[in-house]
């Protein structure tokens, strides 16, 4: 493998892991938006809090990551990313801001009204920051980057491709938080709860799945080279990608929840991974590839280094945050 | 903080007209995230030491007290820390965003550091999460440590960070060969020789905003009469680590002026307000340059060259040996750096007071006027830091790459319709203060109400009970 593409392979981890980790934060404010009246959904509001709450900041050092390792990596194509796609990820950036801003405020509220408030930011700007990075990836993917970074600030995002990407990163953060949380319910001893979020689950599955093989359709058009990719070295991902989204939905059916979350992440996991072995070896698809997009050489093989580092460094405590949540201890309610 | 700047700034600006259209409003965007960031920054980078000492005290001696203190204070940082995660966000969107000019020719050259923040800024939100939700649910004695780790890698993600900043002041690390960018040394960037001096001014300005805020809360409980234990030691430990960077920071700031005039001396001569070379060059207190002359301004004399050069007579370098094109907006620079100077200076002359009086056995915190003093102390700071970023930020223009890329060259291709954004940023960045202060005053008066929990109004119990009430 060459040095870009080692970079490009650590950067794209990076999207992978904010993707799943992120992703199932993001996902659980669909379902903190849609759990009704503040008295039916306390329990499942509480659930949210306790859930995402430990992990949700760790979990969006992820999208730090990539951005500083794509500037660094391939400083020319960020650029010209930034400049043409400005708009979505405006909005996504809004998102994230409220996103994160009104979790921390709603927890500690005082009111109702406030934490009302506080609650309906929250999950609101959950669902539109996924659709807006969902959009600015179907961008990429179809080529609507230009290298000089004048591309249409429009028409770049808005396509079909970008449409489908914005919908089905919120369908899959959806499903992925359902999942999470369905088996958080159960380990926490709430099984009524866990009940309706596996019917829930079941029926974002159904629908993100459906809309993620609709999309084959429209991308062919419209995304030929990623299209040809998806059909051809990344076909097996396509495949994985459904069969481990069919399998979670068995499993979620047979209330097999622990096991439903390694399925779902793998189905995730795999829908990203087509698309980025499917527009493999652009970085901007049709405009640029990862080897002509590269920085300098010396700073290729210190970010190498410093992912090095943070995979020594970091992924232990984050493996330890991980499981501190899964214990019995760190399920109890709060005090 | 910032509406005379962007009057300042705007005024400056309108002789200037051949500069990009989008190019004043994508500054002042900076100004506004980058100023409001730097506050939250500087609580991530001293609340976790404060917390750390706060919780061991408690500890060590089996104090509630400080058990009581140390667990508010997490709660605490649980709503900072989120919103300075999120604001920091912006920054790195906004590097792109604006300054697609900066990014896409220097990225590679700049972007190392900032791969290592983001590793220190990983670790300090994995052991946030361990940190806040450990409580009672981890022994007590690997808990606390679990605070400890954020104290360290607030100071290597602020190091990092000023390594960037001190890259955009001295530039180093790479070669223009005919325009192009090459021979790119990226950790003669992670370690230029002005970073440590730069970050070390930061780290411990960050130290006096988080420690003189966090004091304040507590001399105003003192002043409204609350004169418990609770308030003297929720008090005296933010005081304490305030105390000591209030006293180190002159010393700091000062090593970090000398050879200036070498590095950027537009910069200084803006700073000390110096239209003409003056041997020995006056301290010039206050004052404008108008048309090229000094107004209104106190001069002291020799001090100036005694401050800034460590000399007796040597001059600094005058504005009128710096060709007009290379001169920062000066009236802002000036102002901007000897405010951060003078409160810096107070703060420091305070401390050494309530420390010297308290040797002699007088307590100051019987005494109101000190009690009023540091309520203010921490605004005083948040204002002292603003200004010290102002200075050093506005005095490096018309660079963002000192001496290698002007600002106009890195700002995107943006219409005026760029204000827009500013316009919806400013009301974003006002809902979050206004939501964060009102959510922090409510948890503040639920504590005094003897509340300890604080559990969430739309918790199952609470929404139950309302619920029955209602009905």
């Amino acid at each position: 493998m060459s040095l870009e593409t080692a970079v490009a392979a650590a950067l794209f981890v990076g999207v992978i892991a904010y993707a799943v980790l992120g992703g199932a934060d993001f996902g659980s404010g669909f379902f903190d938006l849609t759990a009704g009246s503040a008295r039916r959904g306390a329990q499942l509001r509480t659930l949210v809090d306790h859930s995402i709450g430990p992990v949700w900041e760790a979990n969006h050092v992820w999208l730090v990551y990539v951005l500083v390792v794509w500037w660094t990596g391939f400083p020319e194509s960020f650029a010209a990313a930034m400049s043409t796609l400005v708009l979505p990820l405006l909005l996504a950036l809004l998102g994230i801001v409220l996103r994160g801003a009104s979790f921390a405020f709603r927890k500690y509220a005082e009111t109702l009204a406030q934490a009302r408030l506080f609650g309906i930011v929250f999950a609101t700007s959950s669902i539109i920051t996924p659709f807006f990075l969902g959009t600015v990836a179907g961008g990429i993917a179809s080529g609507r980057v230009p290298l000089d970074g004048d591309g249409d600030r429009w028409s770049s995002w808005l396509n079909p491709t970008s449409l489908f990407g914005g919908v089905i990163a919120v369908g899959t953060c959806a499903f992925l938080a359902g999942c999470f949380l369905v088996a958080d319910a159960r380990r926490s001893g709430q099984e009524r709860l866990a009940e309706e979020l596996r019917v829930r689950a079941l029926g974002v599955g159904a629908a993100t799945g459906a809309v993620v093989f609709a999309a084959l359709v429209p991308i062919d058009h419209d995304a030929p080279t990623l299209a040809a990719g998806l059909e051809g070295r990344a076909a097996p991902l396509v495949v994985l990608a459904g069969l481990a989204g069919v399998a979670t939905m068995a499993l979620l059916w047979r209330r097999r929840y622990a096991v439903a979350r390694i399925t779902a992440v793998l189905a995730v996991a795999a829908v990203v991974s087509g698309w980025g072995v499917g527009q493999y070896p652009w970085l901007l698809v049709d405009e640029v590839t990862i080897a002509d997009a590269a920085g300098a050489t010396a700073t290729l093989q210190g970010l190498l280094v410093a992912v090095g580092l943070a995979v020594v460094v970091v992924v232990p405590p984050l493996a330890y945050l991980f499981r501190l949540t899964q214990t019995e201890e760190w399920s109890r309610p709060d005090h | 903080m910032l509406t005379p700047d962007v009057v300042t700034t705007a005024l400056v600006h309108l002789a200037a007209e051949s500069e990009p259209a989008g190019l004043l409003p994508a500054r002042q965007q900076m100004a506004l995230s980058l100023g409001w960031h730097i506050v939250l920054a500087c609580f991530g980078v001293a609340f976790p030491a404060i917390i750390f000492t706060m919780h061991l005290i408690g500890i060590r001696r089996q104090d509630p007290v400080a058990l009581g203190l140390a667990k508010r204070w997490a709660k605490v940082s649980a709503v900072l820390f989120a919103i300075g995660a999120v604001s920091g966000t912006v920054l790195s969107f906004e590097m792109g965003l604006l300054w697609p000019g900066l990014m896409g020719t220097y990225g590679d050259v700049l972007g190392l550091p900032f791969a290592f923040e983001g590793l220190a800024f990983f670790l300090e939100a994995i052991f946030l999460g361990i940190y806040l939700y450990g409580w009672g649910r981890m022994p007590a004695r690997r808990h606390v440590l679990m605070v400890l780790p954020m104290a360290l890698t607030g100071i290597l993600g602020a190091y990092c960070v000023l390594a960037v900043n001190a890259w955009m002041n001295v530039p180093t690390g790479f070669r223009l060969v005919d325009g192009e960018v090459t021979d790119v040394q990226p950790w003669a960037v992670l370690f230029n020789q002005h970073a440590f001096l730069q970050f070390a001014h930061m780290w411990v300005g960050a130290y006096m905003l988080a420690g003189f805020s966090i004091a304040g809360v507590y001399a105003v409980g003192l002043l409204r009469g609350r004169r418990d234990a609770h308030h003297r030691l929720g008090f005296m430990v933010p005081f304490v680590f305030a105390s000591v960077a209030a006293v180190t920071q002159p010393f700091v700031g000062h090593i970090l002026g000398a050879g200036l005039d070498e590095r950027q001396p537009a910069k200084l001569a803006a700073f000390e307000l110096a239209e003409t070379t003056e041997s020995p060059s006056p301290l010039r207190l206050g004052g404008v340059l108008v048309d090229g002359e000094v107004k209104g301004a106190i001069d002291i004399p020799y001090l100036g060259s005694l401050i800034a050069m460590n000399s007796p007579d040597e001059p600094v370098p005058g504005l009128d040996t710096i060709p007009e094109e290379d001169h920062p907006p000066v009236n802002l620079t000036h102002v901007a750096f000897q405010t951060m100077v003078g409160i810096g200076t107070l703060l420091a002359a305070v401390v050494v007071w309530f420390w010297l009086q308290r040797r002699r056995g007088r307590d100051l915190l019987e005494k109101r006027w000190f009690l009023r003093f540091t309520a203010a102390a921490g605004p005083l700071a948040v204002i002292a830091l603003e200004a010290g970023w102002v200075a050093t930020e506005v005095g490096r223009q018309p660079w963002i790459v000192h001496g290698v890329m002007r600002t106009p060259e890195a700002v995107g291709d943006y219409t005026a319709r760029l204000w827009w954004l500013l316009a919806v940023s400013v009301v974003v960045y006002t809902a979050m203060t206004v939501g964060a202060v009102v959510v922090l005053r409510s948890m503040a008066r639920r504590w005094r109400a003897g509340e300890v929990d604080l559990p969430s109004p739309y918790a199952p119990e609470t929404a139950a009970t309302t619920g029955e009430t209602a009905r």
